[in-house]
Formats: C-alpha cells, structure tokens, sequence
C-alpha cells in the first residue's frame, strides 16, 4: 500500500454530538479521492481534521508519513486546503491574496507559477480587483490558486463546486484531473452526484460513519435492486400515484422521469395500465440503470 | 389584487451599471401557477434580474409587471406581495422555528391570530410539530429548509423567487423540497426558482437559461430538448452557455 492519507479509527465530537464515528480510510497517492455525503455527515469536520485545525476526540491520522496532531506544523506545508466557505482576504486584490499566500508558506509566486498558471490565467485579466468583488467561478479559482501557490502534495477541497454552474464546473474538474496528472492526491467533497462519477474512489459518509469506498462502478453494483424510470403528462401525480402502489418501495424524482425501486412481483404493464386508470395520460415505465445517486438515495433517505 | 393571467410580464427589461450591461433587454412572461426556472452561468444576469423583478433595483429601461404592481413605479407593493428565499440568508439561527415564523408574519404585516392559525397549520401539514420549540440552528438541515421556504409564503404571496434554494445540499434533501414546491404550485402559487442543478430543470414548466446578459432560450425542457437534439437539459445548457464571451 502506498498510502499518502491513513485515517484509522478516527472520532470527533461537538459537545455531545458525534461528528465522527471510527472513520478508517486510506488514500493513495496521485488518487483523486471523493467524500460525499448529506449536509452534517461530517464531510467538512474530516477535511478540518487533516488540515490540522481541529484535534480528533479519538483515533488518528497521518498524512505524507507524519501525524496529524504530533507534526502538526510540518502537515500544514505538505497540504492545500480549499475550505467550504470563501476564505480569502475580500478586501486584497488578486495579486495581494496570492502574495500573501505564498509568502505565510515562505514560498515566491514566480517559483511555482507554473502550476497555477492554468487556473491563474483567466484571473490576470484584473490582477487589481479586490477577491470580494470576484464572481463564484473566479473566487473559487483564486481560492485554488492560493491552496496550490506552496506546492502541496495533498490537495484537501470541501464542496469547491456548490453554486457554480454546470460549464464552469466541468472546467473545475478538468483542472484536477490536470493536477492529478502532475501527481498531486486530492481529496474532494461534493453534493453533485455527476462529480462523484469522475472521481477513481469515493466514500459515501452519512452520520459521521463510513458507508463504504470502493470505485463508482463497484458502489453502484451493490445497489442491488430492481429499478424503472416512469413518466406521464403529470409528474406530481406520477409520483402521488406510484408510491401508494404496494410493490413501490421507494419512488422519487430523477430528471425528466421518476425512479422507482420495486420488489419483484412488480409488473410494468400493469402498474402502467393502472396509472392510466387513474387518469394521467402518456404513460411509460420502463427498466432503468442505477446509479451513484440512486444508491445514495437507498442509503441515506430512511434515516433523514 | 392581479386579474391577468400572468404573475411575471417583462419587456426589454435592461440594467446598466456603468458602460457594462448586466440585463440586457429580457422579454418574457410567467403564468400564474406556473414552476419557470430562470437559468444561466455564473455572472450571466440572473441575481441582476432577479433584484429588478422584486423591487430592489430600478431598471434603466424596459418596464415589467410582477404580482399586477409596476417594477418601477410600485416596487414597495410588490415587495408585499412576494415571497423571497435565498441561499444564503433565510432565517434567523438562534430564534426558534416558531419564533421565525412569527417574525417573518409580522414583517408582512399578518395579524396575530393569522399567525397563529398559519403556523399552526403549516406545522401540522409539514410534520413539524416536534420541531416547533426549538432554535433553528439545531435543526438538521433538510427542516430548516422547508421552514425557509414556509417562512418566505407564510403571507400567501402570489409569486415566490427562490434564488439558488438547493445550492450544496444533498440529493434527498432537494427532492424532498422540490415536493414542497409542487405542492405549493398545485395550491395555485408561481414558482421563480434558480439552480445550477440541471436535474432540477427537468422539473420546471419552462425554463429560460440566460447568456451574457440576454436570454438565449426559452421553452418547456422537452421541447428545449428537442431543438437542440440533446437528452437531457445538463447538454441543452452546456451547448447555450458555452458560447457565453462575458469575463465574468
């Protein structure tokens, strides 16, 4: 194993809120390594322990080699961190926020330009222009400019797509890949199921527990149930309609149809035929694949 | 009270700031009862467009009507008549839920007993019941969701914006809101809502995707799906916002 993040049996507590609960996880290095999981699972408490600014209430940690809590100091070069909130001075300019950066990790600008100069370029159209003044997509740029400017070996990214657009995201991701290439690890959290797809593992966290790790591919097997994709004229009703049928075991929205997982006595044509019964018009159910949303779906909505 | 069968009308509504034109010259109108999804990329104009259409900001030209009031002329009323809900800022963290409710009643000038009454209901009809009493800063997130919304239409407004209401949060928790704005538009209410989930663009009547200040399409996502040949509205926005050419 080549592990560049140990976390073993990790724990982290609010007051008396679990925030964490016997978290064990290893990233490979070079790995583009995603965490996703709802709101409060403990995605943003994980990514603050690796960053050193929190301690565990149990267990540990250790990144390139070193513990999170004993080496402290010498974590804080080898990683980036790219909080969930916008985290840099609103009130410096571009340059002055990459200056400052680079100058808290004792680095020059011009020494490791190269590697931001992908990100940094559509930036240096208004190298004066304060960072709060910046739109979402280019304050999320800079914020990676910044996170990058020292060169880390790990980049730790919470949520950096949240509010930005499809376009601009997939102009997000095509730079991690970019930087993964030149062998940086990152560790990044989403709530876009899409994103999930384009990492090589994920864990699933919901409740401070791991759900499980494993590739895309591999997670969305485990899913292990019958699915169909239903439309009709209305989708509400649709959905009204399909969940009082007893074979239903869990109907919801997914894009422009409804998704509908069933036991195995279930019959299209007669759920159809029914539905048409009931007056909705232009009905159509039929096989669908699973996907990583969908298993997110099992996984977490009967305890929410 | 508005009599026509539009909640939105908009023409060449435009919004300059300097030499730079943030809206430039949007037409559209929203029916009553409808779900319209008002799309773009970031920096596009929606947030500009949005602030004109709830009183905030004053046009430099065009003209518009929202809830039967003028954008320019009437802005105070229409502020009345309108519920807003934004991303950001929703409610009150260290008031209760009940608390929130009675606030945001008596801001839009709803009398004691209607508060009571509405709250009342509105707990029930939600299954929030246990939630009543406590600080909203307690409460999970997909709660404090539903109260953000039930905050911003505790008047019954005609209209409701919602900017970016699902921004970040979890697959579940957003379909279980997308539940509740159906069924607030099944009760007769117009739905003004921003996304950058395109999943969630499916779910809208129509659906106007924004570009460099203008609006670039307009149309039920089936039948936008169908003029751009694609299978889904995440390609039908890819293939009108990548020709954006404004620097953010």
């Amino acid at each position: 194993m080549n592990a560049i993040v140990d976390i073993s049996h990790l724990s982290a507590r609010y007051g008396r809120t679990m925030a964490l609960d016997d978290v064990s996880l290893q990233v490979d290095k070079g790995e583009l390594f995603g965490v996703i999981g709802p709101d409060g699972a403990g995605k943003s408490t994980l990514y603050k322990i690796l960053a050193t600014l929190m301690p565990p209430a149990s267990g540990g940690a250790s990144v390139c080699g070193l513990d999170i809590v004993k080496d402290y100091r010498d974590v804080r070069s080898r990683i980036g961190y790219m909080p969930e909130r916008f985290s840099l001075y609103k009130d410096l300019s571009v340059q002055e926020n990459l200056k400052f950066f680079a100058a808290l990790f004792g680095v020059s600008v011009k020494k490791n330009f190269d590697l931001i100069a992908p990100i940094f370029r559509q930036l240096e159209r208004f190298p004066d222009r304060k960072a709060g003044a910046l739109s979402g997509g280019m304050k999320q740029k800079l914020a990676l400019s910044c996170a990058l400017i020292h060169r880390p070996e790990i980049l730790l990214l919470d949520e950096p797509t949240t509010g930005v657009d499809a376009v601009s995201r997939s102009e997000f991701w095509d730079i991690l890949q970019s930087l993964k290439n030149q062998g940086i690890t990152i560790l990044v959290s989403t709530s876009y199921m899409d994103e999930a797809n384009l990492c090589e593992r994920i864990a699933m966290i919901d409740r401070g527990r791991i759900l499980g790790t494993d590739t895309p591919a591999r997670l969305v097997a485990r899913l292990g149930e019958r699915l169909f994709a239903a439309r009709a004229d209305n989708m509400f009703r649709l959905l009204e309609e399909l969940r009082r049928l007893p074979q239903v075991k869990e109907c919801y929205t997914f894009g422009a149809n409804l998704h509908a997982v069933v036991s195995d006595d279930f019959d299209p044509q007669q759920a159809a035929r029914m539905m048409e019964h009931c007056g909705l018009k232009g009905v159509s159910i039929t096989p669908a694949e699973g996907t990583i949303e969908d298993l997110f779906i099992k996984l977490t909505a009967n305890e929410q | 009270m508005n009599n026509s069968e539009y909640a939105i009308t908009v023409k060449d509504l435009t919004k300059k700031f300097g030499d730079f034109t943030a809206v430039d010259r949007i037409t559209f109108d929203v029916r009553k009862g409808e779900i319209f999804g008002f799309l773009g990329a970031n920096g596009a104009g929606k947030t500009t467009a949005m602030r004109m259409l709830c009183g905030l900001s004053v046009p430099t030209s065009g003209n518009g009507r929202v809830a039967g009031f003028d954008i320019v002329r009437q802005a105070e009323m229409i502020k009345r008549r309108i519920g807003y809900m934004s991303q950001n800022f929703s409610l009150y963290q260290n008031l209760t839920a009940e608390e929130n409710l009675r606030l945001f009643g008596t801001i839009y000038g709803l009398s004691d007993r209607e508060i009571k009454t509405r709250s009342q209901r509105l707990f029930q009809d939600l299954d929030m019941e246990s939630m009543r009493g406590k600080r909203v800063g307690d409460i999970p997130v997909g709660w404090k969701q539903k109260l953000a919304f039930v905050a911003a239409t505790i008047h019954l407004p005609e209209i409701v914006f919602l900017d970016e209401p699902t921004g970040g949060v979890d697959p579940v928790t957003r379909r279980k809101f997308w539940e509740l704005i159906y069924k607030a538009t099944a009760d007769g209410m117009t739905v003004f809502v921003t996304t950058h989930y395109l999943d969630e663009a499916e779910y809208c009547n129509r659906v106007s995707i924004m570009v460099d200040g203008r609006i670039e399409a307009l149309d039920s996502p089936d039948n936008l799906k169908k003029r751009y040949d694609a299978d889904t509205m995440d390609e039908v926005f890819r293939m009108v916002a990548k020709n954006a050419k404004r620097a953010e």
